[in-house]
């Protein structure tokens, strides 16, 4: 008897190993970007170990690609000469673009099971708007942040204002940036290069305005609302002298800050864990101060499924993404980034509840959220919104003013995204 | 014999002609044939000039091709004159010489982005290196980077520092290899310094001029690197050049038909330039 059972265990073992020797593993290749300052690369890649743990037959070989523009071009370069990717973190206002290359195909065609339909609804349905087109989820949310405003309080409290009140609307915004600016010292920045659409399209939702419609190939530029927040934006540099003239400078808007040259800086909540480390003052972090309402556009990276691969690869790609948006993964993610939690599940688990009891400020844009807008993303994204882009800079570089510069990108976006209508 | 001579030299030549042919004959051709269609649209696949005639309407390139023109017009003399200049002050007998030599070409030694990320920080307003040391001096300083006024004179600058000291080493191996009984028997004549630099010295650099000419003018139209970090051809196109506008077109727009148009513009300017170079110039230089 006892023969016999050790036979059949011997059997039993055999057969396991040779299937495991048989099983091939799932190879997974993965592009995705990193904006903002810090190390992470290593917050990925120990994301990435975690799940490859898990999940012994999948192999993952995540590739850090830059900012977001060089992400998109090293995956789309990589697929075109026929390297392998299969799925990637890339900006979330790419979707009409890689639509338009026939490169991702939407998950709705992967998910299968209750419980995966479930999971892609059970995100924050503001971050889920760059990421639909036509009723399908192309974009699943990853790295996703929104404007918040980052402000100095020992230099609130030099100045003689409340510390823990920071400028609500566009006047206190002025009235307090008067206060704070003097000999060396601004009262706020808003950066406009690198992403000036970006808080551009903030200060139009303040206003009460949207850039773009869902499908994409309508712009409002020149409408009344539109053209007074550039106005606006102007005049904090021009009129109300508490931004420098001129354009500002993305990358290092954040030492500018650390070093106490600004008391007021717009910057992604991405940011956060940064200025968190790196400063030697007290801060705080507010929401975007309001003319109408409340707004930020929302920002940052989606995951995205490549149509280049087998049906085993987009399970294991799946798996992937499911993985890494899961409520505790995301919670990791936004303590040691700032990048918000993606789904209301991410803010209660347990670390972040504890980290958001101990570090209000990591509240800020998931409470900002309820009065988010979609990021600029259009048909042709990357010539529109670089007409938006020059049109910002001339204006607040004193070349045009801002009904001109608008009223002429509005004439050239309409041309160009009149084909795409139907 | 004549026949085998021939094939001998097509032998020869083999190698060298399939790698040019390979990498640089086919790419162009096949980038003036695609320059020929619509690609992005996937629908009109048709052979069409509309891109250039886009060439003509797209009001950006004019700037572009006017800021290339004004960047390779001010920073191709720069860098030769400062080159030459520090050459023949590098060349004199002087005391920690070769640390000087190293010191003027450890510009060119360092990778582009990462002495632009360095100069990012120079030109930043407020923390920066420049405007702090205007800063003492009691001027305000200036935005470098984002004022269109200053934007494409920011990199200029940066580019003249990077190429003077480069050029510098071929001066300075060509002053090495004039004949010193030339200098003396000026000196016998009774030549002053101006006119032995006149009359011998710059005659016999001609030849190394005009390859520092050459590069000059072609690292005018292929340095790109520092832009994407310093400006982003910003603000306003205001320091937007040439071939960082066809990457533009090509890779943020996904344009390539259109980026091969420009690409083709950027062949023929190139072309133009080599002829003058090479046409005209050189018939001007005494080699010995």
């Amino acid at each position: 008897m006892l023969h016999l059972a050790k036979k059949g265990l011997i059997a039993g073992l055999l057969a396991a190993s040779m299937t495991t020797v048989a099983y091939a593993k799932t190879e997974l290749t993965m592009y995705y970007p990193v904006s903002v300052g810090g190390p992470l690369t290593k917050v990925v890649d120990s994301m990435i170990d975690e799940f490859e743990q898990k999940n012994p037959d999948i192999d993952v070989t995540a590739i850090y690609a830059g900012n977001y523009n060089d992400a998109r071009i090293k995956a789309l370069a990589a697929l075109q000469s026929g390297q392998p990717a299969q799925l990637s973190v890339m900006f979330s206002i790419d979707v009409h673009e890689l639509m338009g290359l026939d490169a991702i195909i939407p998950f709705d065609d992967v998910v299968s099971t209750e419980e995966d339909k479930k999971w892609l609804n059970s995100f924050y349905p503001a971050l889920m708007e760059n990421g639909k087109v036509g009723g399908k989820t192309y974009g699943v949310p990853f790295q996703r942040s929104t404007i918040v405003m980052y402000y100095n309080k020992d230099l609130f409290k030099k100045a003689g204002l409340d510390p823990e009140k920071a400028p609500q609307t566009w006047d206190e915004l002025v009235s307090m940036g008067k206060k704070l600016t003097k000999d060396g010292q601004w009262g706020a920045m808003i950066p406009s290069t690198g992403y000036p659409y970006w808080m551009f399209g903030a200060l139009t939702k303040q206003n009460g305005e949207v850039l773009m419609n869902q499908a994409g190939n309508e712009t409002y530029f020149d409408k009344e609302g539109v053209v007074e927040a550039l106005d606006y934006w102007k005049s904090l540099g021009s009129q109300h002298k508490i931004m420098p003239q001129g354009t500002i400078e993305w990358g290092t808007l954040r030492q500018n800050f650390l070093e106490q040259k600004t008391a007021i800086m717009w910057h992604s909540t991405g940011n956060l864990t940064a200025v968190k480390k790196n400063a030697t003052f007290d801060f705080g972090v507010a929401m975007l101060p309001k003319k109408k309402e409340f707004g930020s556009p929302t920002g940052g990276g989606n995951f995205y499924l490549f149509k280049k691969s087998s049906a085993e690869e987009r399970k294991a790609s799946l798996k992937l993404v499911k993985f890494m948006t899961s409520p505790e993964q995301a919670a990791k993610w936004s303590i040691s980034t700032g990048y918000m939690g993606v789904s209301p599940a991410s803010y209660q688990t347990p670390e972040l509840k504890q980290y958001v009891a101990d570090f209000p400020p990591a509240a800020v844009a998931r409470d900002q959220l309820d009065y988010a807008t979609a990021e600029f993303s259009t048909h042709q994204s990357g010539r529109v919104r670089k007409l938006l882009d020059d049109a910002i800079q001339s204006v607040l570089t004193g070349q045009q003013t801002a009904k001109e510069a608008l009223g002429a990108a509005q004439k050239q976006a309409s041309s160009i995204l009149k084909r795409y209508k139907k | 014999m004549k026949k085998y001579n021939f094939v001998h030299a097509g032998l020869l030549l083999l190698p060298t002609m399939l790698l040019l042919a390979a990498f640089t004959h086919m790419p162009t051709l096949k980038t003036v044939w695609r320059s020929f269609f619509s690609i992005r649209t996937n629908v009109t696949g048709e052979f069409t000039p509309s891109n250039y005639q886009f060439l003509f309407e797209d009001d950006v390139l004019w700037q572009v091709l006017s800021n290339s023109f004004w960047y390779m017009t001010i920073t191709v003399p720069a860098s030769i004159i400062i080159a030459l200049t520090m050459a023949i002050w590098v060349n004199a007998r002087l005391s920690g010489r070769s640390l000087l030599r190293l010191a003027y070409f450890t510009p060119t030694v360092l990778p582009m982005i990462s002495v632009a990320n360095i100069w990012l920080f120079f030109y930043s307003p407020e923390i920066g290196l420049f405007n702090s040391v205007m800063g003492w001096f009691g001027h305000d300083g200036y935005n470098w980077l984002g004022d269109p006024q200053t934007a494409l004179g920011s990199i200029m600058l940066m580019t003249v520092w990077k190429e003077a000291g480069f050029f510098m080493i071929f001066y300075l191996a060509a002053l090495q290899g004039i004949r010193p009984d030339l200098y003396q028997a000026a000196r016998l004549e009774g030549a002053g310094n101006l006119t032995v630099l006149w009359r011998i010295t710059l005659p016999l650099l001609m030849p190394t001029t005009l390859f520092v000419l050459v590069n000059a003018v072609l690292n005018a139209f292929k340095m790109v690197d520092h832009l994407f970090i310093l400006t982003k051809g910003g603000p306003n196109n205001a320091s937007n050049l040439l071939l960082y506008y066809i990457y533009e077109n090509a890779f943020s727009f996904f344009d390539t038909a259109y980026a091969a148009a420009l690409t083709v513009l950027l062949l023929i300017i190139l072309v133009f330039l080599a002829f003058i170079q090479f046409g005209v110039l050189e018939r001007r230089i005494h080699y010995r």
